[in-house]
């Protein structure tokens, strides 16, 4: 309508398709995420990787960390580390389990507590994190350890032992949180849904504006008028809820809750993210990149267990590959920032 | 333009602001009134970048009174004080370097477009008025999304400068903003000042450079070590006593002589001037004139 008269400017854009291509975060866990599909299409074809049934099997996995991996990455790009979220994945889901498998509550009302407790807990986080000045990284450490240590305490003072099963559920909530949708887990389209989400804020929003000066320079964007600590607390919110949001799918599709649940995700959410492009100090990065570092994650975990190749090795993988995508980020960010 | 008479548009009365043991400012009052330049003067670590940091939000005065249009305030965020049409160029100029000229240009001031949860960054306008506003300050801006880290030292003090004039609804601060300028990116400065000034604005514009700060100054305040030395009507003194308390009245007999040096520069100036090739000396010298002479009075 009254866009459509926009001044044209040719001049620059002559500059080259692959510049801008370089200069985009994601682009190198999409190359990546591309060798990763081929080297075990090639290994692993015949032995079902390229099936519909292994493609759903690895992106169910890619989703399952996906899911968390999109607030990681807008609160790595905001600055701050949120090393909680596996903690708060085990807590979500004994909230929801323990009081509907043993205390007969309906669904709605537990669903409702975990993600209550969990925006406090992300609210304590930032709210810790802006007003002590500490790294986020001791406060989050801090609250990964209190939150399990709560989790186990007080599910084995109420039921004695360490896992709550028997959660039963059906309707509408089974329908949004469990099962699936054309053959497709909700799981997925949840990642799919929200990584849409997250990229449409931080690049069309005034908030994701703010995300981005927030982590650039604090104090630079505080000074022009960004309201930095009500960015971070809100994101780290958005984190806590993520990781209950992932509880709720995965009780509702097992039926029981561990209190161990979640153990590490809280690394291979930051493994994903950094692979991802985003720069591990903020300020620079996408949700598309760190969705790719996801997929990348889902494939080799599943594409290694149908090669038959034992799956201690993945995590030798995943060190190795952390360290590449670093040093891969940090070389194009030096010829991104080049770029006259 | 005399109406100083009526209520300033900010005020501080009595302000001291202290850092743990350190006292940056201690007892000190100025105002600036509509359609007014203050010159904020005074050496290195006098006070200026602090004092002015609390009329723009960054910190909160430990005593003393701060009124914005006769009303007490105490701004506890940059964000109030902008609300309130406040608009500072910071001396370390407050962009982010990974960030891309326009969305520093519009951060925390961002133009949005559609309604309800389809609110939404503006990116088209965001790039049009960075383009205008720094073509309007004398630099052509290529690539509105190009990182501001990108830019030369100047180039990045005029997308400061060109955002605060650009929001600055009442008062405009300026913290050092011709610094890092060529001849010719100054003069364009000081000529947003006097149009500042004409709009009514009023402003507070802290320089090192007597050349900048005594054409287009009304009144001059001159800090010293933390403590105010005072507040002089440009009526009350001279280029060359302007230079004396800026800074702070010390080491007269040095100061003399380079205050010789300034003289003979200037002539200098005037006598290459007229028939000289230089396009930048002419350029000042109109600029000069225009900025003295005040609002739209020709010369003969
Ligand atoms: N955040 C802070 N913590 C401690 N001391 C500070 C802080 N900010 C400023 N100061 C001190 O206050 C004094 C005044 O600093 P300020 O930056 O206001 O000086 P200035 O007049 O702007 O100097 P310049 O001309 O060099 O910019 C200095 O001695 C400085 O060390
Ligand atoms: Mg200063």
């Amino acid at each position: 309508m009254a866009t459509a008269t926009r001044p044209a400017d040719e001049r620059l854009r002559s500059a080259g398709v692959l510049r801008k291509l370089l200069n985009r975060p994601e682009l190198g866990a999409v190359a990546g995420a591309i060798l990763v599909f081929a080297f075990f299409a090639v290994v692993a074809g015949d032995d079902g990787f390229l099936t519909s049934t292994g493609t759903i099997s690895y992106l169910e996995v890619s989703a399952q960390l996906g899911i968390i991996v999109i607030p990681v990455a807008m609160l790595m790009i905001a600055g701050e580390f949120d090393l909680s979220v596996g903690s708060m994945i085990g807590a979500a889901g004994i909230l929801i389990a323990l009081p509907t498998a043993e205390f007969g509550w309906p669904m709605w009302s537990a669903l409702l507590l975990a993600f209550a407790v969990a925006l406090l807990v992300g609210f304590i986080n930032g709210y810790l994190v802006v007003t002590t000045g500490l790294p986020s990284f001791i406060v989050t450490l801090a609250m990964l350890f209190a939150l399990r240590g709560a989790t186990i305490g007080f599910t084995r003072l109420i039921t004695g032992r360490t896992q709550v099963s028997g959660v039963q559920s059906e309707g509408f909530l089974a329908g949004i949180f469990g099962g699936e949708v054309a053959g497709i887990p909700v799981s997925i389209l949840w990642w799919v849904l929200l990584g849409a989400l997250g990229t449409w804020i931080l690049l069309r929003t005034t908030f994701g504006n703010w995300i981005f000066g927030t982590g650039g320079d604090p104090v630079a964007a505080r000074n022009v008028g960004v309201p930095v600590r009500r960015v971070k607390i809100l994101l780290f919110m958005a984190t806590s809820a993520s990781a209950t949001l992932l509880a709720a799918i995965t009780v509702l599709d097992a039926g029981s809750a561990d209190v161990l649940r979640g153990t590490l995700r809280e690394f291979q959410a930051i493994i994903a993210t950094v692979i991802g492009g985003v720069l591990l100090t903020g300020g620079y990065g996408s949700v598309i990149g760190p969705m790719f570092g996801a997929l990348i994650f889902g494939m080799v975990s599943q594409g290694i267990f149908f090669t038959g190749v034992n799956t201690d090795w993945f995590q030798v993988f995943l060190g190795v590959m952390l360290l590449i995508a670093v040093l891969v980020n940090n070389y194009i960010r030096k010829k991104a920032s080049e770029a006259r | 333009m005399t109406d100083s008479a009526t209520t300033p548009l900010i005020e501080a009365q009595g302000i001291s602001k202290y850092f743990g043991q350190v006292i940056a400012l201690q007892d000190i009052s100025m105002r600036v009134s509509a359609g007014e330049v203050m010159c904020l003067l005074g050496d290195n670590g006098a006070g200026k970048s602090t004092l002015i940091k609390i009329l723009s939000g960054v910190h909160q005065h430990d005593d003393g009174r701060l009124l914005m249009e006769g009303e007490e305030v105490k701004f506890t965020s940059p964000r109030e004080a902008l609300d309130r049409g406040i608009a500072t160029v910071f001396q370390d100029l407050a962009t982010i370097p990974l960030m891309s000229i326009s969305r520093n240009f519009f951060l925390g001031r961002e133009p949005t477009k559609g309604g309800g949860p389809f609110k939404r960054f503006d990116a088209a306008t965001a790039d049009r008025v960075t383009r205008e506003e720094m073509h309007r300050i004398g630099i052509d801006v290529r690539d509105p999304s190009q990182p501001v880290g990108t830019l030369s030292g100047g180039e990045r003090q005029s997308v400061a400068i060109a955002r605060a004039v650009y929001f600055g609804a009442k008062v405009l601060i300026l913290d050092e903003p011709t610094s890092a300028l060529g001849v010719k990116e100054a003069a364009v400065v000081l000529r947003y000042i006097a149009q500042a000034k004409e709009r009514n604005l009023g402003v507070i514009f802290i320089t090192h450079n007597v050349h900048h700060a005594y054409p287009i100054g009304d009144r001059f305040t001159i800090l010293n070590r933390g403590q105010s030395y005072g507040t002089f009507e440009k009526s009350e003194v001279t280029r060359e006593e302007v230079v004396t308390m800026m800074a702070g009245g010390e080491e007269m007999d040095k100061l003399t002589a380079e205050l010789e040096e300034f003289e003979r520069s200037d002539r200098e100036t005037e006598r290459r001037g007229p028939n000289g090739g230089s396009h930048l000396a002419d350029a000042f010298r109109e600029d000069a004139e225009e900025i003295q002479h005040g609002e739209g009075r020709e010369k003969a």
